[in-house]
């Protein structure tokens, strides 16, 4: 059985990904980027979660999964939306 | 029933959603995406005027799967682009696509395909709705990716949609 | 240990390292590109596909096991109707705050682009 290497593989890449956009977070020359740095690495955050619930052996961690899509994509919306209008509700 | 069921396809839509949500079968999910189909569709139907009119079901699902299979073709292409392309050499290019199309649900089904697929990226539409602005990350001919945005997926949305 | 579940053990560990090393390029595609749009390419594709990989895994696992589970599907799917939403959100921002590409074209149809036809204004 080799799932579990191929578990630690994509385990690394995702750190290397999440120290990249820390770095970019933080020289990121325009306030689009950062934004955009957010939505990234809620994104790999989700495929970390998926990748637990894979080495758990649970299902339990996908609904974390799927309410963690939501709300990164309200968030980057309402980020955007500061951004263009100046406000966020109307 | 009419009344009741502004929008069928969004109503059978939310019980799918609901049920992929819950994630088992039971009869009170069932009921529970029952009322849920029926109220959330009523609340909103006031942003929703008329129903989209697809003349092709079977033609949106061709469609789909044409358009999953370019996302996968487009990360190679992509990822060739980011990891090997000498920064200087990397020819971005705006590319202004006149549309044809005119239902709104067609053109922001066009929109978000040009996003996700070969390194082309929706990046604003014309102020009267009849043009889109695309951003392409190596576009060397410009003309060359807009005929073929114009006859890959803006022919096939056109057959689908009117 | 059948052959079925050799195959199956295989493709999988396949997926995975694929998915890593896309998700590893969509980040790493954020810190090489040299312009902002440019930067907007990376992670709406890259990024996705890593995430996809790692939900087909997981679908492919349960089932593997017998169990039947469609949440992934589900992930898959917002993810897929989202990430256009948030791109053409932040290319509009980046449009409007004068750091996307300079030359911006003209609209072939004579209105103007929408993002800069009306001054944002206070409701």
């Amino acid at each position: 059985m080799i799932l579990p290497y191929a578990l630690g593989v994509f385990l690394g890449c995702l750190t290397l990904a999440f120290a990249l956009n820390l770095w970019r977070l933080f020289t990121a020359p325009t306030l689009a980027d950062r934004i955009l740095v957010l939505d990234t690495m809620t994104v790999n955050a989700i495929a970390l979660v998926v990748l637990y619930g894979i080495w758990a052996g649970t299902g339990l961690y996908l609904e974390v999964a799927v309410l963690f899509a939501l709300t990164s994509f309200v968030g980057t919306v309402a980020y955007c939306r500061y951004l263009l209008r100046g406000n966020i509700i109307e | 029933m009419r009344r009741l069921f502004p929008h069928p396809y969004l109503s059978l839509t939310l019980v799918v959603l609901w049920f992929l949500l819950v994630n088992q079968w039971k009869l009170g999910s069932l009921v529970m995406a029952v009322i849920l189909a029926t109220v959330i569709p009523l609340l909103t139907s006031a942003w929703w005027p008329d129903r989209p009119r697809v003349k092709r079901p079977f033609g949106l699902a061709a469609y789909g799967l044409l358009v999953l299979w370019d996302i996968i073709v487009a990360n190679f292409q992509v990822a060739r682009i980011v990891l090997f392309f000498p920064r200087d050499r990397i020819r971005s290019a705006w590319i202004p696509i006149p549309l044809d199309l005119t239902s709104p649900e067609a053109i922001s089904l066009l929109a978000g395909t040009i996003t996700m697929t070969p390194g082309t990226l929706t990046a604003d539409l014309s102020a009267d709705g009849r043009a889109l602005l695309v951003h392409a990350l190596h576009a060397p001919d410009p003309a060359a990716v807009r005929d073929e945005i114009k006859s890959r997926y803006e022919a096939r949305l056109q057959r689908i949609f009117e | 240990m059948t052959a079925f579940d050799t195959v199956l053990d295989l493709v999988l560990s396949a997926l995975l390292v694929g998915g890593g090393i896309f998700a590893l390029v969509g980040s790493y595609g954020l810190i090489r590109l040299p312009r902002p749009m440019q930067r907007l390419h990376a992670p709406t594709k890259a990024t996705t596909i890593g995430v996809g990989a790692a939900l087909a895994v997981s679908a492919l696992d349960r089932l593997g096991q017998g169990q039947v589970s469609l949440q992934e599907l589900l992930i898959t799917l917002f993810l897929l109707l989202t990430a256009p939403v948030s791109a053409l959100f932040l290319a509009k921002s980046l449009i409007l705050r004068g750091e996307a590409d300079p030359d911006l074209p003209p609209s072939p149809t004579g209105a103007p682009w929408s993002t800069l036809a009306t001054p944002p204004q206070d409701p």
